[in-house]
């Protein structure tokens, strides 16, 4: 079929078109965009933090009566817990947990050497050094966090330390992560070696697969994290309880309940499951998710309500030159295909402009808001979903048009 | 007139229901969107002081030493700066702050123990910010130097303590030490809370207590946000340090010679203090910023919320093109009309301005949804957990704005629109039907 008859007709409704195309356009652009924000919101959600996440509970405990011997207080309190029916594992550690923001961070390096030369260059980029997220906790965080070991073991007792006023004294074992173990000793086996933390030097006992950090960010060091064996002595504890997920609500309720009746002079907070902690880590990525959608979608129906009720203005007023080519021997599928061929020129040409534009797009939201790239797999399939979606929003008009009889033109409108 | 062309153009829009409700619908959503964000951004970029915020200006030293990283960490003051402004610097008022959490025992036995925030401060505070003292007074400077135990509230911070009771001359437990009540303020909350210092506070709550701030010193009271030291400093005396910042200065100065003069004793304080040997960085980099200015440079307003307002006027630009596209193909589409009613004598303008009605009658209607759908989206922005949330509520100006946006956008939409179709001569399609 030939496009000079579809494209005559269209310089008959020149400013329409244009404007079409435009629309199309700014969709494209947009729409892509949007896509890839979305998919890299998705991947930041989606993060695997080593931690078995159902059924894990926690508490923020604060005591503030005067002259509570905070060592004494927390096994009391931790016996209160394991007491409670339907709980299967406890653990009180200092406040740190993955995803929860409290970040205790500081840089490990695989030898005194490479540690003195990431103090001259002032960066955690060094090689054989990381930046690392450090979890505090007492016996049992492996156990109620769930945590994989991958190689070594757990604590032993004998290894707790309890901290001093000032500074914690020699920390005579350390759990790793994996991906911590690569950034140290890339290609070797760091079990039974030693990582060095500021004036430290302490032996790796054991590595897990997967622990992430307390705050997210960059992608190098998100997973670089360890737990020292501490057995807090301050006021403030967070204490983690491991149970049935469908037991958890209660388990929760009763964990306050038998706190507070222990010591009434303290101060409960983000009695929570984990899930929620997750879930308010990521909130905002969740607010961007649905705001994207939702706004994907707007455009999507904004613009192809346009093109129906554009396509519809135009079989009307065309009916009578229909009729006329229906009675010189064009068919119903000629007609189909005119009005789906002028769609697709319309869109297509939209969509060329569209995808240009947005590649422009992205490059500016690179520049001033730090996105990813656009991958380039989003330009095809963006064109195909447009496309298709112009079909289909012409479909109806086309097809309306195709049943005009032949002997319209010879009707007087 | 009007009336007239309004008559004709809701005939017009009942005889195409579909395709009218389609360009309501459509107004009505990118204006929506964009207003919903528009909300926001203006909330968070606003001033905070009104009719005051041109007199009030930020001091900035820099006591960092040469070779520390960052070229100018320190936005905060250390306490011998803070103090050496105070009893220097020629202000009209000027006043010495930091934030702080403090543990609240309260006398009643059904209130438990809890944390509350408020500020440590000095007494011009008042004065400065114009905070509206409902009862009692603030404190004196006298009270200030005698490190006085004495407190005073916001409204609502002494309503929880004490209920409808009296609550100046009572007593307040923070931490071990006991208060007495002097004063109670309105629940005064600036926004943003540009004082606080420190950026990712500014949309918090409103400050539930003041305190004398070198009571605060004098008890080593735990100060909330920005600290930061250097160098050998004494962590346990972080408060006095002076290689420690953790204050804010604010200060009033009300004509441009008292600025100049206020900037020039910031240069000449830091010219003593590097011969002194205690400052190392050149005095150049001692400045003054106006509150509004140095607001914009904190650049308080969130990437995300930035990104949004951009998708939503995007949004908007496609809803516009949509809508010029669609009146476009209606008025075109009225050639008989327009033809028979210029044969009958009504002049190009008269039909340019009939459609121009109907564009905007459109808009006025797609403006209210657009009104609904913003409410909507503000509602939905409130129950975000995000610090800024509970402030998205829209004044009577934006309400205004939004239907303005929604009229001028849609008459703009009409205008091509309803140029061609005037533009038609009387008696063509009168012939061709």
């Amino acid at each position: 079929m030939a496009l000079h008859p579809i494209i005559t007709s269209l310089r008959h409704h020149k400013l329409t078109s244009l404007l079409l195309v435009l629309q199309v356009t700014l969709t494209a652009a947009i729409v892509c965009n949007v896509a890839s924000l979305i998919a890299t919101r998705m991947e930041n959600v989606s993060v695997v933090t080593g931690v078995a996440e159902s059924g894990l509970s926690t508490l923020s405990v604060n005591d503030v009566a005067p002259g509570v011997e905070p060592l004494s207080r927390h096994t009391q309190d931790l016996a209160l817990l394991q007491a409670i029916p339907g709980v299967q594992a406890v653990a009180a550690v200092r406040g740190s947990l993955p995803l929860n923001q409290n970040d205790w961070s500081s840089v490990g390096c695989d030898s005194k050497a490479d540690q003195e030369r990431e103090r001259q260059l002032h960066s955690d980029k060094a090689p054989g050094c990381s930046r690392v997220s450090i979890y505090h906790g007492g016996p049992g965080e492996l156990t109620v966090l769930g945590l994989k070991l991958v190689e070594g073991r757990d604590f032993q007792p004998s290894e707790y330390v309890r901290p001093g006023p000032n500074d914690m004294g020699p920390v005579p074992a350390a759990v790793i992560s994996h991906s911590l173990a690569e950034r140290l000793y890339p290609g070797q086996d760091a079990l039974g070696k030693d990582v060095f933390v500021n004036d430290k030097t302490i032996p790796i006992v054991g590595i897990v697969e997967t622990l992430v950090r307390p705050s997210l960010g960059e992608p190098a060091t998100d997973g670089s994290s360890m737990l020292y064996p501490v057995i807090s002595d301050k006021a403030s504890v967070l204490y983690l309880l491991r149970s049935d997920p469908k037991d958890q609500a209660r388990v929760l309720r009763d964990a306050q309940a038998v706190l507070m009746k222990a010591e009434p002079q303290r101060i409960i907070q983000d009695a929570q499951s984990y899930t929620e902690l997750r879930h308010a880590y990521f909130q905002r990525d969740y607010t961007m998710i649905g705001l994207l959608l939702a706004s994907a979608l707007g455009l999507l129906t904004v613009t192809v309500i346009g093109i129906a009720g554009l396509a519809g203005f135009w079989v009307q007023q065309r009916t009578r030159q229909i009729g006329i080519r229906r009675a010189v021997g064009a068919t119903r599928r000629d007609i189909l295909r005119h009005f789906l061929l002028e769609n697709f020129l319309i869109v297509g040409t939209g969509m060329v402009l569209g995808l240009g534009l947005a590649i422009g797009l992205n490059m500016l939201l690179v520049r001033s808001y730090g996105v990813a790239p656009l991958p380039v797999l989003y330009l095809p399939v963006t064109a195909l979903l447009l496309v298709t979606l112009g079909q289909l929003a012409v479909l109806n008009p086309a097809l309306h048009a195709s049943r005009i009889p032949p002997a319209t033109a010879t009707r007087n409108l | 007139m009007f009336s007239y062309y309004l008559r004709l153009a809701l005939r017009s829009m009942g005889r195409t229901p579909v395709i009218t409700a389609l360009m309501v619908i459509a107004i009505g959503l990118g204006i929506g969107a964009s207003m919903t964000m528009i909300t926001v951004l203006h909330v968070m970029s606003g001033d905070p002081l009104p009719g005051r915020s041109g007199t009030i200006f930020y001091p900035h030293l820099d006591p960092l030493p040469r070779d520390e990283p960052g070229d100018d960490a320190a936005d905060d003051f250390t306490w011998p700066d803070a103090q050496a402004l105070l009893e220097h610097a020629p202000a009209v008022h000027q006043a010495a702050m930091s934030g702080g959490s403090l543990l609240v025992r309260p006398e009643r036995k059904d209130l438990p123990p809890f944390y509350a925030d408020g500020r440590y401060t000095t007494p011009d505070f008042f004065v400065m910010f114009g905070v509206p003292l409902l009862e009692g007074s603030a404190w004196s400077a006298a009270d200030e130097a005698a490190r006085a135990r004495v407190v005073v509230l916001s409204r609502s911070f002494a309503d929880k303590l004490f209920g409808s009771a009296p609550a100046v001359g009572r007593t307040v437990r923070f931490g071990d030490t006991d208060f007495r009540v002097i004063g109670i303020v309105s629940d005064w909350q600036p926004r943003p809370m540009f004082y606080t210092g420190y950026s990712y506070s500014m949309f918090s709550g409103p400050d539930g207590f003041f305190l004398p701030l070198h009571t605060a010193v004098e008890l080593k009271s735990g100060v909330n946000g920005d600290t930061d030291c250097w160098g050998n400093a004494n962590m346990d005396a972080m408060h006095t340090d002076p290689a420690c910042t953790w204050l804010q200065v604010w200060a009033e100065l009300d004509t441009p010679a008292q600025v100049a003069a206020y900037g020039q004793f910031l240069h000449d304080y830091s010219a003593d203090q590097l011969k002194a040997g205690r400052f190392q960085r050149p005095p150049a980099k001692a400045r003054l910023d106006g509150l509004m200015p140095w607001l914009r440079a904190k650049r308080l307003v969130p990437e995300d919320v930035q990104l949004q307002l951009w998708l939503a006027l995007g949004f908007l630009a496609v809803c516009l093109t949509n809508i010029v596209c669609l009146l476009l193909a209606k008025f075109l589409r009225r050639r008989g009309e327009i033809s028979v009613r210029r044969a009958l004598g009504a002049r190009r303008r008269d039909i340019f301005l009939q459609f121009c009605v109907e564009a905007a009658l459109i808009g006025f209607s797609g403006g209210l949804l657009g009104l609904g759908l913003a409410q909507l989206g503000l509602w939905a922005v409130r129950q975000r957990p995000d610090s800024y949330a509970h402030l998205a509520s829209m004044d009577v100006p934006l309400l205004l704005g939004t239907l303005g946006l929604a009229v001028g956008a849609s008459l703009l939409a009409g205008i091509v629109p309803a140029w061609r179709a005037s533009g038609e001569a009387p008696a063509a399609q009168l012939k061709a039907e």
